[in-house]
């Protein structure tokens, strides 16, 4: 296996470009693939991602994409970085327009935000700048300040109950803003769109030590 | 705590930014790459460009700048003009951009923008109306099809209803004039979408940013200030902050 080899999954879902540009930009090349092979040489795979849930497994399925990345991540344990969609993908299952299913790698749902309940209306999409609040230390945070600013897009949030949260971040209440569970790492917000915070993201993840 | 933004958006013209006066006169304002290194170094909270000659000459959209653009953008960058096909937005997302803009299509194929969210998700589609007021009503404008008898919040209430993501309302009355942003328009706005408005046209100084937002905006748009005056994104943002409303930090 060659060292650090970053692989950005090509499963047609949106800003791949960006995640690579921003790679770049922390000196590390990273491949947009779905070679099946390409994948399996990789050292650590980033599962970007923006649009719908359903696509986006549909997508996973049509390219066979998802017995690869169950068996490089959740056997292998290779460091996974699930970006968005590519985070949300991740759980159980995900109620956008209809009940379906994920990658389920972690016990979680994915459900839209719904404030007709609440006094102040707060508009959807979450769009926008929004902090970070930490849950505890976390590798992929180190050298970014606390409740530092990222980029959210998104209409859906992750919702779970395993004790994985490293983030959350209020828009009405606090969401579940990442994870990490072992080898896996998720955010809903864009690194690769939130400037000096986020690339230094990106670098953290560049440089997380391999699992096995 | 979402955080108010402040947006440049610069029109593309001849290989060039621009910046419109009232949707004519153009000044040019720099090459596309450096100026999004600029915004970029900036820490800009997001970068809209607007192709007018895609837009307005039928012309295919200029990837080519679009990816070069992008490639300067560590922060959201919007695309629009020229957007008529679903093939369209998949070539200028491919290029690098993270939301698509859409005016005219949207104005006469309300499914477009149906179609365009069920695909990329309403997150990804800003529709983008331009007003003007004529004996004080407001109206909506196109450069090709004029004056239209269109009531500009009932169409941003139908794209909604479609599924676009985001509405960036210009005046153009305002627009380069440095006097402000339409406030009165702005009103009829407010806690009317679910939807975030972008109100753009009229800032020149970062007391009409505040009055924007007090109003009803989520985010402002602007150009002619970041160019053709001592005022940065970031002397904006301060002058919000110093309003209490909620601004991004930037962490050097």
């Amino acid at each position: 296996m060659l060292n650090n080899k970053i692989v950005i999954i090509d499963y047609h879902m949106g800003n791949l470009r960006s995640v690579q540009k921003a790679f770049e930009k922390m000196g590390c090349d990273a491949i947009i693939t779905n070679d099946h092979e390409m994948i399996r040489s990789a050292s650590k795979i980033v599962l970007p991602g923006v649009g719908a849930f359903k696509d986006g497994m549909k997508n996973l399925y049509e390219l066979g994409l998802i017995d690869i990345l169950n068996e490089e991540i959740i056997k292998k344990k290779k460091p996974f970085l699930g970006i968005c969609l590519g985070m949300q993908l991740i759980a159980k299952k995900s109620y956008e327009k209809s009940e379906t299913n994920g990658l389920a790698w972690i016990d979680a749902e994915v459900v839209k935000f719904d404030f007709k309940d609440n006094d102040k209306k707060f508009k959807i999409p979450h769009v926008g700048w929004n902090n970070v609040k930490y849950k505890n230390d976390n590798k992929l945070f180190e050298h970014i300040p606390d409740n530092s600013d990222f980029y959210f897009v998104h209409s859906y949030y992750f919702k779970t109950d395993e004790d994985i949260v490293i983030s959350t971040t209020d828009y009405g209440f606090d969401f579940i803003s990442s994870v990490n569970k072992d080898n896996i790492y998720a955010f809903q917000f864009h690194p690769e769109k939130s400037q000096s915070v986020g690339l230094k993201l990106i670098e953290n993840f560049v440089n997380l030590k391999e699992h096995s | 705590m979402l955080k108010h933004r402040v947006i440049p958006c610069v029109l593309l013209k001849d290989w060039q930014l621009v910046k419109s006066i009232g949707f004519d006169s153009f000044r040019t304002i720099g090459h596309p790459t450096s100026t999004a290194r600029i915004y970029n170094a900036r820490n800009v909270d997001e970068l809209i460009v607007l192709d007018i000659d895609a837009s307005l000459n039928d012309e295919d959209i200029n990837t080519e700048i679009i990816k070069d653009i992008a490639d300067e953008c560590f922060m959201p960058l919007t695309i629009g003009g020229g957007i008529n096909t679903i093939e369209d937005i998949y070539k200028v997302l491919n290029a690098g951009a993270d939301k698509i803009s859409i005016n005219s299509k949207a104005l006469n194929d309300l499914d477009f923008i149906k179609k365009a969210s069920s695909i990329f998700g309403s997150q990804c589609i800003v529709c983008s109306i331009d007003v003007k007021k004529v004996d004080g009503v407001y109206k909506v404008f196109t450069k090709k099809q004029g004056l239209l008898d269109i009531n500009p919040l009932e169409l941003a209430k139908k794209y909604q209803e479609y599924g676009a993501g985001e509405i960036l309302l210009t005046s153009i009355d305002k627009e380069g004039s440095t006097q402000g942003y339409d406030i009165d328009l702005i009103k009829l706005f407010k806690n009317e979408l679910e939807i975030p408005i972008i109100l753009n046209g009229g800032m020149g100084k970062p007391e009409h940013a505040v009055e924007a937002i007090q109003n009803g905006a989520d985010a402002v748009a602007a150009a002619y200030i970041f160019h053709f005056s001592q005022y940065t994104p970031n002397d904006i943002k301060k002058e919000l902050n110093e309003n209490g409303i909620s601004i991004r930090k930037i962490y050097e």
